[in-house]
């Protein structure tokens, strides 16, 4: 199975996510990850699915998702023209001890530090899922206490957008 | 889940749809666009009066009740009060299918609302326009649990086209205006529209026509040219092509244009459970219905098929049989208005997206501009092929050997003696089956029933529904035992409210279709199939009719069919029952046991045509 991230701008009304989430749970596919937001216009969210699924079975669900009402527009975005990001925060556990080798590691990975207490740090962390795995595998050994993680965001590389109006 | 405060109501048993005389004078309509004060309820039937809604199937209670004291004032809505609310949904898909129009039901939140779940779930399967209108409890009371409160809109998510909670009484009239717009065009399908009570009673204002607004919404109805022009080439090349029609055909109102197409290139028609009465069956080109039940001449086409050209078809699994050996050798052409179906099932070579009479019509020219340039299909063997297959497995049927009646024999006399004209309105199971095969369909909308679903229970409401949309249409219900015992209170709706349907029940005092595959498939171990209608005569049809207002009339034998179908077919004052107590062995034949591949249809039990036949078949082809 391959993964594939599908960017879909849905009318911003009340229960899209219900009708999204329940056509993928329905027609059998598993949804990796998925995120929400706004767009530069209110009327309209855009929605960002990650699915591990064949080509076939991805076109049909492609095709069942156009046929929701409330969904405006659906594009996949190819790993290679787009830029994919995640959020991460990370609890790790750091006494003074070991401290200074967590923050080299958070700066090796160009990761922030958002809270310190005498025990814990807690990091914040973008990028794709490869760099944020990494990251983990790296703080692994010191104890990892908490991980807290948003789905995946894309946007298509290039001067092009994936906006309603296009299609007006 | 009817309320106990709820207006009473008198109404004489007038003609269907319409006749009523109604004590207010009509108001004056305003001007298009220009605003008036008015409740919420007030907007909503000014809604369905503005976009054309004749007649609305429903049940008041609690939640709905506001909207049910401006439709006591209205001068274009027949409201007809049913005895239960799936009957109100299968009367609204009944009314869709006989007239091409929006069926709209109207039921109370909570119970009223789920016992549309059924009726709203078959319309969604057989692409049946249909409005679903609901109360729903109070805004501030929705999620807690209230009084005859249910997540309606979340509960038929999967099962129509679209639905919406309206919470601004302003959003009322562009709330129906789009609800009846997608129920309408594209592929048609049922569209719920959810009101809370307060947003009844709300004061807002009303004009019409509201601005929609469906951004999402864009169906495709021209078909692609390039698409259209390979189609028309491998149409006048083939050599063994078949047409696969599809209940499609009949929504976009395109035979007459598959009539021409067919006669322009001679290729052979099958039509589905749901296209039956698309093509006429007394045509020379057609093959009868395809599937687990169709005839061998049809399934065997298909079969044999280097070509077929499916319009407005799903490749369900009881016309593909096992899909791995569905139509092995065809090229496919699949013709549909949903994206979504085509290559759903099987994988499209040509995929056309578009409304089935555009796409019909343009295949029309380009084939022949394909015949102008010389190229025309020579299908002079396929029909010495399919002739030999017709000839040889004609559609019949045995008497039973026990003396009784045969219930295809009833239902080939109904439709021979009714004639073409009437719409016929099935139920599910083997009478549905002997109804599609047995009587001959010469127009579309003549045949309805609950192909995808297949719901038991679907006859009556539906021929009362039928009734309603074309009063001066006679109107059967084929129906079997079970399914009438499922809904037959309808009947009191039809007496009351003036829709004299004729109720043929197919007696065979089992659930005959769950029997015949536990004859076939469970060693003849029936388990719960025997209702005991035959061994006790309970209920006794014929005193239930009366009864429910009926006229009841019994045929055993089958000396009295012909008989009893006149003196039914003479009663029009008020519905009439006829219990036709038949043989409880019949069975549907041909068929395909599910699962298995088409190849092994059985003509009779143990006579497999195309392996029988296969070397035959071979050479000639």
């Amino acid at each position: 199975m391959s993964v594939h991230t599908l960017s879909v701008l849905v009318e911003n009304k009340p229960g899209v996510l219900a009708r999204v989430s329940g056509l993928f749970s329905r027609r059998g596919f598993n949804i990796e990850s998925l995120a929400v937001g706004p767009t530069e216009n209110p009327e309209i969210s855009r929605m960002t699915i990650v699915v591990a699924v064949e080509d076939l079975p991805l076109e049909q669900v492609t095709k069942q998702l156009n046929k929701l009402v409330n969904v405006i527009k659906i594009v996949e975005l190819e790993p290679s023209s787009s830029v994919q990001r995640e959020l991460m925060l990370i609890k790790v556990r750091a006494d003074a001890t070991v401290r200074s080798q967590v923050l080299e590691t958070v700066q090796l990975f160009r990761a922030k530090v958002v809270d310190v207490s005498p025990e814990a740090l807690t990091i914040e962390a973008t990028g794709t899922a490869d760099k944020t795995s990494a990251l983990l595998r790296m703080l692994e050994p010191y104890g990892i206490r908490e991980i807290v993680q948003s789905g995946m965001v894309a946007i298509g590389r290039g001067a092009k957008s994936i906006t309603a109006s296009a299609i007006r | 889940m009817t309320s106990a405060t709820s207006r009473a109501r008198s109404r004489s048993a007038g003609s269907p749809a319409g006749g009523t005389a109604k004590p207010a004078a009509p108001k004056p309509a305003p001007p298009a666009g220009t605003p008036i004060r008015v409740t919420g309820a007030q907007s909503l039937v000014r809604s369905l009066e503005a976009v054309g809604v004749e007649v609305v199937f429903g049940i008041p209670g609690g939640a709905i009740l506001p909207a049910y004291d401006p439709l006591l004032d209205s001068t274009k809505l027949r409201h007809v009060l049913v005895r239960h609310e799936q009957g109100a949904g299968h009367a609204a898909t009944g009314y869709a299918q006989a007239t091409g129009k929006v069926g709209v039901c109207m039921a109370t939140s909570g119970p009223g609302a789920t016992n549309l779940v059924t009726p709203l779930a078959d319309a969604h399967m057989d692409s049946v326009p249909v409005v679903a209108i609901t109360g729903q409890q109070t805004r501030a009371l929705i999620g807690t649990d209230a009084f005859q409160e249910a997540d309606i809109c979340g509960i038929t998510l999967p099962i129509t086209k679209h639905n919406f909670l309206v919470t601004d009484p302003a959003e009322i009239p562009r709330t129906i205006a789009e609800a009846f717009h997608l129920a309408s065009t594209g592929r048609p399908g049922p569209v719920l529209v959810d009101i809370p009570k307060d947003v009844l009673q709300e004061t807002t204002s009303f004009s019409w026509p509201p601005e929609t607004r469906l951004p999402g919404y864009r169906p495709t109805l021209r078909p692609h040219g390039k698409q259209v022009r390979e189609a028309a080439r491998l149409m006048t090349r083939a050599r063994r092509p078949v047409f696969y029609v599809g209940g499609g055909v009949i929504k976009a109102k395109a035979s007459d244009a598959l009539r021409e197409l067919a006669e322009l290139t001679g290729i052979p028609v099958v039509t589905t459970l749901m296209a039956r009465g698309a093509f006429p069956d007394s045509h020379r080109q057609h093959l009868g219905m395809p599937g687990m039940h169709g005839s061998v001449a049809a399934v065997a086409a298909m079969q044999r098929a280097d070509l077929l050209i499916a319009l407005g078809a799903r490749f369900d699994d009881r016309v593909t049989g096992k899909l791995d050996s569905f139509a092995p050798d065809a090229t496919v052409v699949h013709a549909d208005i949903d994206p979504a179906e085509i290559s759903k099932n099987r994988k499209a070579d040509v995929p056309i997206v578009g409304d089935c009479k555009e796409i019909i019509t343009e295949l029309i020219s380009a084939v022949k501009a394909e015949i102008a340039a010389g190229h025309t299909a020579k299908l002079d063997d396929w029909w010495t092929q399919i002739d030999a297959w017709r000839r040889t497995y004609p559609q019949g049927y045995d008497w039973p050997k026990d003396g009784s009646l045969a219930p295809q024999y009833v239902i080939e006399r109904i439709g021979q003696i009714v004639g073409p004209d009437a719409l016929y309105v099935a139920g599910v199971g083997q009478h549905q089956m002997w109804a599609a095969q047995f009587i001959s369909y010469e127009k579309p909308g003549t045949w309805i029933n609950s192909g995808g679903l297949g719901t038991m229970g679907f006859a009556v409401p539906a021929a009362m529904g039928a009734k309603f949309g074309r009063p001066d249409k006679e109107v059967w219900a084929i129906d079997g035992d079970g399914c009438f015992q499922m809904t037959n209170q309808e009947l009191a709706t039809c007496a009351i409210e003036g829709a004299p349907i004729k109720v043929a029940v197919i007696n065979n005092g089992n659930l005959g279709m769950v029997r015949q595959w536990q004859n076939l498939f469970y060693e003849q171990r029936y388990s719960n199939t025997d209702l005991g209608t035959h061994a006790h005569r309970i209920p006794d049809f014929t005193l239930l009719a009366e009864a429910m207002g009926c006229v009841g009339l019994r045929c055993e034998t089958k000396e009295e069919v012909d008989e009893v179908i006149e003196k039914a077919r003479g009663i029009n004052d008020r519905p009439v029952v006829i219990d036709f107590v038949v043989g409880k062995d019949a069975q549907v034949w041909p068929m395909v046991a599910a699962g298995t591949s088409n190849d092994e249809i059985m003509a009779a039990r143990g006579i497999r045509p195309l392996f029988d036949d296969d070397d035959v078949s071979e050479r000639e082809l």
